[in-house]
């Protein structure tokens, strides 16, 4: 188990020290999709966040009855059902996000952030501190999603926030006189750059959000995101080989002292 | 015989050619300066407005990259005057001039200041920026010009490419004109003479091999006769439509995305003119040098590890062998 930390540390090492898309690269599949407009990376981030702090409390409720060999299938069960409640809710009550979404939605069961955080943290740390842990995880990611978004949408589309009844819909109809997202006031002279709404523009976005992050990080005095041996390894704190002193060479290592 | 003495004892190298960056750069300036020349009697004054926003705002990115970066200033070698050039060659002439300036940042600072400037960037910066260009504004990017119609006023085009390919009834412009570059089409790819005495004097003055530019050539000859059942006129309008010479010329042959040995560069230049065959003559688009040459410029370092020469005097073990030998 990892040092003993405070709930306000949990929560709040999810939102920048162990962003989960910009210091642990995880779940950056629905990042690099849905990031095309603001509402959807809300929609996204949002559900993702539900299913991880619920996820969270039933595995740290059952990590002592789970057997460690067949944890990760059990873990997929747990977080699928969430998956499958938050769909169908979803679906009932805000279907436009439902169809922006697609197939991300139940993608969210093998999103590596969930199982992620179940591995690393709900399996092993108790119920109110996984709670704690995944809704930092959660806001982590959503502030991620809608930071990468905002660039996407405003550079490429020209709009803020468009289409945001999809999501006001579940206050009722026409929540803020109709509010329905801005047009930028320049779209009327330069035509907005469709790269950034394109997959090529999701890639560019992403590796540059993440140069700043690192710039950032290194500031602080903390390890760059990406490769360089475990020391790097923004995951380093949770490591249980590390703690001993030793550094993993290969999956199966980590495998092993997980188990 | 330094202060007089007749030996002197020093470390090699002890002869220095005087190719700088600097001079190579130079002289792809000047090689590019016939086609710039043409393109102004074709397509007007506009295209020195294009040229001059392209290179100076290439210039200032990179000035700008590389004084945020901290690095030490690099505008001298003058690669930064060569990409914003090339990249207005690639342009429209009735492009907006913010998009032309766009394309520069681009082109400087991601592709080629943010891999670590010249000589580390993977891709060649003008195509890149080219493509971005044209996948955020298709309109302004495909809108063609009339050649020679700057004087009255502008008639919109069509390419030959895109005649020849049936995606538009004008009449074709005549073999000629075609060489000449009395057509419609990018600032600095219409005039195939200005290209080719481009080409010839870069290669006169060694600055390219000529491998990768008649490898892509050739191949796109080659496949396009076939193409076009033996056809050639067809294989004449697919050579100097487009932008092919200027691709193969000027822009395969980059340094730091083109391969080193002289094997991998004709590889490289097969696998441009098929990529571009492939594009021209079975994608949705006419045209496909940029993404031709933006492919295979991800490809050059597998090319070169799969063309890696033998070094004199070794045997090349088989593995199962070894591993043979191993279990003994």
């Amino acid at each position: 188990m990892a040092e003993k930390k405070s709930l306000g540390k949990e929560f709040t090492k999810g939102l920048i020290a162990e962003n989960p898309v910009f210091r642990l690269v995880l779940g950056t599949c629905p990042t690099l999709a849905t990031t095309t407009s603001v509402v959807n990376a809300l929609g996204m981030g949002i559900s993702a966040m539900i299913v991880l702090v619920c996820s969270n409390i039933v595995i740290s409720l059952l990590r002592k009855v789970i057997p460690s060999k067949v944890r990760i299938p059990a873990y997929i069960v747990v977080i699928a059902s969430f998956v499958t409640i938050v769909q169908m809710i979803v679906k009932a009550f805000v279907p436009a996000l439902d169809a922006a979404l697609g197939v991300f939605l139940p993608l969210i069961v093998v999103n590596c952030i969930i199982l992620g955080r179940a591995e690393a943290f709900a399996g092993k740390n108790s119920v109110i501190a996984s709670a704690v842990d995944g809704l930092g995880m959660g806001v982590g990611f959503t502030i991620a999603l809608c930071l990468m978004a905002s660039v996407r949408e405003v550079l490429g589309a020209g709009t803020f926030l468009a289409g945001a009844q999809n999501l006001l819909v579940l206050f009722g109809d026409n929540v803020l006189n109709g509010f329905n997202g801005f047009t930028l006031p320049w779209t009327e002279y330069l035509t907005p750059m469709t790269v950034f709404i394109l997959a090529p523009g999701g890639f560019l976005t992403f590796g540059l959000l993440m140069a700043c992050a690192n710039k950032l990080a290194e500031k602080k005095g903390k390890p760059k995101a990406g490769l360089g041996g475990c020391q790097a390894c923004p995951m380093a704190k949770n490591c249980a080989l590390l703690a001993e002193g030793k550094e993993c060479k290969t999956e199966e290592k980590k495998e092993e002292a997980a188990v | 015989m330094v202060d007089g003495k007749k030996l002197v004892v020093s470390a090699s190298p002890h002869l220095r050619a005087k190719d700088t960056t600097t001079r190579i750069m130079l002289d792809v300036i000047i090689a590019l300066l016939p086609a710039l020349g043409a393109a102004i009697a074709i397509f007007g004054p506009r295209v020195l407005a294009v040229t001059a926003t392209t290179v100076i705002t290439a210039v200032l990115s990179e000035y700008v990259a590389r004084k945020v970066m901290k690095r030490h200033n690099t505008i001298g070698d003058l690669s930064a005057v060569v990409t914003g050039l090339i990249l207005a060659f690639n342009l429209p002439v009735s492009i907006p001039l913010w998009m032309a300036a766009i394309g520069s940042c681009v082109a400087i600072i991601i592709v080629k200041q943010m891999f670590g400037g010249i000589g580390q960037n993977f891709a060649n910066p003008a195509i890149v920026a080219r493509i971005f260009l044209l996948i955020s504004f298709g309109t302004a990017m495909t809108g063609w010009t009339a050649p020679l119609s700057w004087k009255t006023d502008a008639v919109s085009t069509a390419t030959p490419l895109a005649i020849v390919g049936g995606e538009s009834a004008e009449a074709l412009p005549s073999l000629l004109d075609m060489f000449l570059g009395i057509r419609g089409g990018c600032i600095g790819e219409t005039c195939s003479l200005a290209l080719i005495i481009g080409g010839i004097y870069l290669i006169a003055r060694k600055v390219i091999s000529p491998k990768i530019p008649l490898a892509y050539i050739g191949t796109v000859a080659v496949v396009m006769l076939i193409a076009g059942k033996f056809d050639l006129e067809f294989v004449a309008y697919q050579l100097m439509g487009g932008g092919l010479l200027l691709g193969a010329f000027f822009m395969a042959t980059d340094y730091s995305t083109s391969p080193i040995k002289s094997n991998a560069k004709i590889v490289f230049g097969i696998g441009c003119g098929l990529l571009t065959c492939v594009i021209r003559l079975f994608a949705s688009l006419p045209e496909g040098v940029s993404f031709a040459i933006l492919i295979m410029n991800l490809l050059v370092p597998h090319i070169e590890t799969i063309m890696a020469p033998k070094p004199f005097g070794t045997v090349k073990e088989k593995k199962s062998k070894a591993k043979e030998a191993e279990a003994k």
